[in-house]
């Protein structure tokens, strides 16, 4: 099925450019850099297939991704800012960091369809990251899909980046706050590793030295996962 | 109508006429077919039930605007929203959750929720061409 066909199964509640946008205006235009993304449209589709979806957002609110998500596409949005938590946290370290992740999130086991992390796990350390995947294990729903940026160089960065959703195809990247630097360039075979909970569907290497992957939560792995 | 920032209400607050908020509320308000504005001074805790809210001080608590609810920038929210439109501006604060589909749909029986004395009466669909009841009273409310 095509996207139109997907955003038809919706009843028609995508909005065309032409038609007002009830979030874009109190949003000033920003510049951000214009970026490709080959797994979001994965990851809507996963969205739309299901009645009602529930979407975990664990980046800053942004006007246009909430209209996209909640308007376009009919999503309940549960905004968690946890760069905005990483940047009060910033004294703790990795050991406490993972004790703040493991208290961090009151959603019920498989209550959130859908999960947009970002590339938050590449401004973590190793225990941090394990809680938190093993926290967004447990909140995904069985089949729900968790979509994540991971970076394949090493950057001196010490900006966070908010990922504006333009389309389907293209994010827009803005840079903002001063903040903690990458920690680590994460290899393939680490990501898998942490999200263990999860089954890779889709994975993409970028030009923008990025690779987004996709992961699901299969049904034979749903009892699996405790929390950690 | 205007609550100046000196004005701290704890209670519940009702009124048929738009509303900016200075001041300090804690409890419940409800201006079911107005505009209620929380002014950059504006401090509130309770839940938030009018047409329109706009935001620009602090909200803690959920809000829900059968119309459209509008977080300025500096404007702070953390509480749930419900409303068919949501706006959010890039200096904006927000923890919580948005939920624009129930807003469209369900927004007004969310309103009348705590009137537990008239649980068979159905609800007003929110964005009818009907009039709506005017508030007989056509003051605020403020209890204790």
């Amino acid at each position: 099925m095509g996207w139109g066909g997907l955003l038809g199964k919706l009843g028609g509640r995508r909005t065309s450019h032409d038609e007002e946008n009830p979030v874009a205006p109190s949003e000033p235009p920003s510049p951000g850099t214009q970026c490709p993304t080959k797994a979001l449209r994965k990851f809507l589709a996963t969205l739309t297939s299901r009645p009602n979806p529930v979407l975990l957002d664990l980046g800053p609110v942004i006007g246009p991704n909430v209209s996209f998500f909640g308007e376009q596409l009919g999503c309940k949005i549960l905004v968690e800012d946890l760069y905005a938590d990483l940047d009060r946290q910033r004294a703790l370290g990795d050991e406490a960091l993972a004790d703040f992740f493991k208290r961090r999130f009151s959603q019920d086991d498989r209550s959130v369809d859908g999960i947009l992390c970002w590339d938050l796990v590449d401004f973590l350390p190793p225990l941090a990251a394990q809680t938190l995947a093993a926290q967004l294990t447990r909140v995904l729903a069985v089949d729900g899909a968790l979509l994540g940026f991971f970076s394949t160089a090493a950057s001196r960065e010490t900006t966070f980046t908010k990922f504006v959703v333009a389309d389907e195809q293209t994010l827009r990247h803005r840079p903002y706050g001063p903040t903690r630097t990458r920690s680590r360039v994460l290899q393939n075979r680490d990501i898998i590793k942490l999200f263990e909970g999860l089954r890779v569907s889709d994975s993409f290497l970028l030009q923008t030295h990025l690779r987004e992957i996709l992961f699901r939560k299969p049904a034979y792995l749903a009892g699996s996962t405790s929390g950690a | 109508m205007h609550i100046g920032k000196s004005v701290v209400i704890k209670g519940e607050l009702n009124g048929s006429e738009d509303l900016t908020i200075e001041g300090h509320v804690e409890g419940k308000i409800e201006l079911k077919d107005h505009v209620l504005t929380i002014g950059s001074n504006g401090r509130i805790r309770a839940a938030v039930f009018a047409k329109s809210v706009i935001v620009l001080g602090e909200v803690v608590g959920n809000v829900t605007g059968t119309e459209k609810v509008d977080i300025r920038d500096n404007g702070s929210v953390d509480g749930d929203i419900v409303s068919p439109r949501v706006a959010i501006a890039e200096g904006a604060h927000f923890r919580g959750s948005v939920d624009m589909k129930r807003g469209g749909t369900a927004a007004a029986p969310k309103v009348e929720a705590k009137a537990e004395a008239k649980p068979a009466a159905p609800a007003p669909p929110p964005a009818a061409g009907a009039a709506p009841v005017a508030n007989p009273t056509g003051t605020q409310k403020v209890g204790a």
